[in-house]
């Protein structure tokens, strides 16, 4: 049972996706997890055959519990398969350098589906499942297979239904929509994300009913995490007020250019900002574990983002110092949508290596965040808003921010600290840098 | 458009973004976002969804009457 998060001590497994004798790779997905803040789908991170499913579904185990056996693990290539059975403790944790899982992916129940169609050559995102709930089946995949080599074009599998994209038919499954009655309204009569949101029936909950047991248990697992936090990471903060006025500027001359969806907010300049100082102060960016400080060479920028309901979840953004500000802010949109409405992966739960809240948009000047142990640091944005601003014997009115560091003084100071805002600062003021 | 059509479609819009969101709790002069607790990223899906809807351009000038329920309304059943 991977640990999706330091507040995590037990999860249940409510689905496996693969059964003996599958062959897995390092990022399939491999089982649906149930946590108290969330589902997660848990990625495998190594390469081999599953031998034995040790928990069965609906059970709840301590993370730590070896949820399966993978045997002849492959990664290592010339290397001799190992005789014996070993536990698959590789599916417990996601390490902080794993490489960023492509988002959206076709239905597809088996590995070794994916595996065939990668084998034939066949593009599995084209391809509509027959299976339940239009899951793309072995089937399916050989005849795309035959399909493509007669008509020696890629099967677009047009000639039942129109085209959609495979977010749109993950979404669709996710919400229970059925496809083949939704109007496609996007290119060629394609069917997109909003029409599939436009379809979903009224009385059926887009989001599962979340228990009150399960809001209080959330409560209480970052209630716990929290107290931990506050009682061993001696937090000092830090706050400073950045001029946003040459940001808001670009941000409004990029956004008339733009159609709607491609718009950006200033939350993802505020982030790529982050990402970009963080890079730059080391000490800002890692885990402290057992007294020892280990920087992460990435950085995978956790989001705070509430739940609505009650509760706040943090899933990362991999590698955010080196996505363009369009990356970054389709990465948000989408990682806002799925922990709401959706299932995050384990690899976004585990690994952020610092925090960012912006609680601002409900209107408060400033948060002060709590540190996720083992991260280092949390840094918080407030509300933009217009306030006076004096520079050079100048009285003007300026969009600002105040922009807050709660960082852990075992690792950092505050001369580091005040560098890291400084160096948000200073890129804020040039956007079309970031 | 008609103003009950016009409601529907922003349920229609909000539904996936905030699904325990309800329009009529909105009481007159006060924005969604503050009501329904939207942040920029929910106000800017809903506005997608509108566009996308409507075949509208709505550029960012309009947000401040798209942000209530009644602007909103009168925006989507004016000719444009």
């Amino acid at each position: 049972m991977p640990s999706l998060g330091a507040d995590m001590d037990a999860g249940t497994v409510t689905h496996w996706l693969v059964k003996p004798g599958d062959e897995v790779h390092r990022g399939d997905i491999v089982a649906v997890v149930q946590t108290d803040k969330s589902d997660i789908e848990v990625e495998i991170f190594e390469n081999g055959t599953i031998d034995e499913l040790i928990v069965p579904e609906g059970e709840r185990v301590p993370v730590g519990a070896v949820l399966a056996r993978v045997r002849g693990v492959t990664s290592a290539g010339a290397r001799p398969r190992e005789p014996e059975p070993r536990p698959a403790a590789a599916v417990a944790v996601a390490p902080p350098t794993s490489p960023p899982t492509p988002i959206h992916h076709a239905l597809v129940e088996s590995p070794l589906v994916r595996h065939l169609a990668e084998h034939l050559g066949v593009d599995i995102a084209t391809v509509s499942g027959s299976g339940l709930g239009g899951v793309v089946t072995r089937a399916d995949v050989e005849h795309a297979a035959k399909a493509g080599a007669d008509r020696a074009v890629p099967p677009s599998g047009a000639a039942r239904r129109p085209p959609s994209s495979p977010y749109a038919r993950r979404l669709a499954h996710e919400l229970g929509v059925d496809l083949d009655a939704v109007s496609g309204t996007g290119p060629g009569g394609s069917v997109v994300e909003q029409d599939v949101r436009r379809a979903i029936p009224a009385a059926v909950p887009t989001q599962r009913p979340t228990s009150e047991d399960r809001q209080h248990a959330m409560q209480r697992t970052i209630g716990a995490l929290m107290a931990r936090s506050k009682r061993e990471v001696p937090h000092y903060y830090l706050d400073t007020t950045i001029d946003l006025s040459a940001a808001a500027a670009w941000l409004e001359r990029t956004n008339l250019e733009r159609p709607v969806a491609q718009r950006l907010v200033m939350a993802a300049l505020l982030f790529k900002a982050t990402a970009r100082a963080v890079a730059r102060v080391p000490e800002m960016n890692g885990f402290y574990v057992d007294g020892t400080f280990t920087p992460s060479e990435s950085v995978h920028l956790g989001i705070a983002i509430s739940q609505r309901a009650g509760g706040l979840i943090a899933p990362a953004i991999h590698d955010a110092e080196q996505q363009s500000l369009d990356e970054m802010m389709n990465r948000v949109k989408d990682l806002v949508m799925r922990a709401r409405t959706g299932v995050l992966r384990s690899s976004e739960m585990s690994d952020p290596t610092i925090t960012v809240t912006s609680l601002g948009d409900l209107g408060v000047d400033s948060v002060l965040g709590v540190i996720y142990p083992p991260q280092v640091a949390m840094v918080g944005f407030g509300r933009v808003r217009e306030r006076p601003w004096a520079q050079a014997g100048q009285l003007d009115v300026r969009p600002c921010v105040v922009a807050t560091l709660s960082g852990d003084h075992r690792v950092s100071d505050g001369m580091r600290g005040s560098h890291f805002l400084t160096e948000i600062d200073h890129l804020l003021q040039e956007p079309e840098k970031l | 458009m008609t103003s009950d059509e016009a409601r529907d479609l922003m349920r229609s819009v909000l539904r996936p973004i905030a699904p325990e969101a309800n329009l009529d709790d909105v009481v007159e002069g006060e924005t969604m976002q503050e009501a329904l607790d939207l942040d920029s990223i929910d106000f800017l899906q809903f506005v997608t969804g509108l566009a996308e809807a409507t075949g509208l351009a709505m550029p960012e000038r309009d947000y401040a009457q798209l942000s209530t329920v009644e602007g909103c309304v009168q925006y989507l059943t004016s000719p444009h």
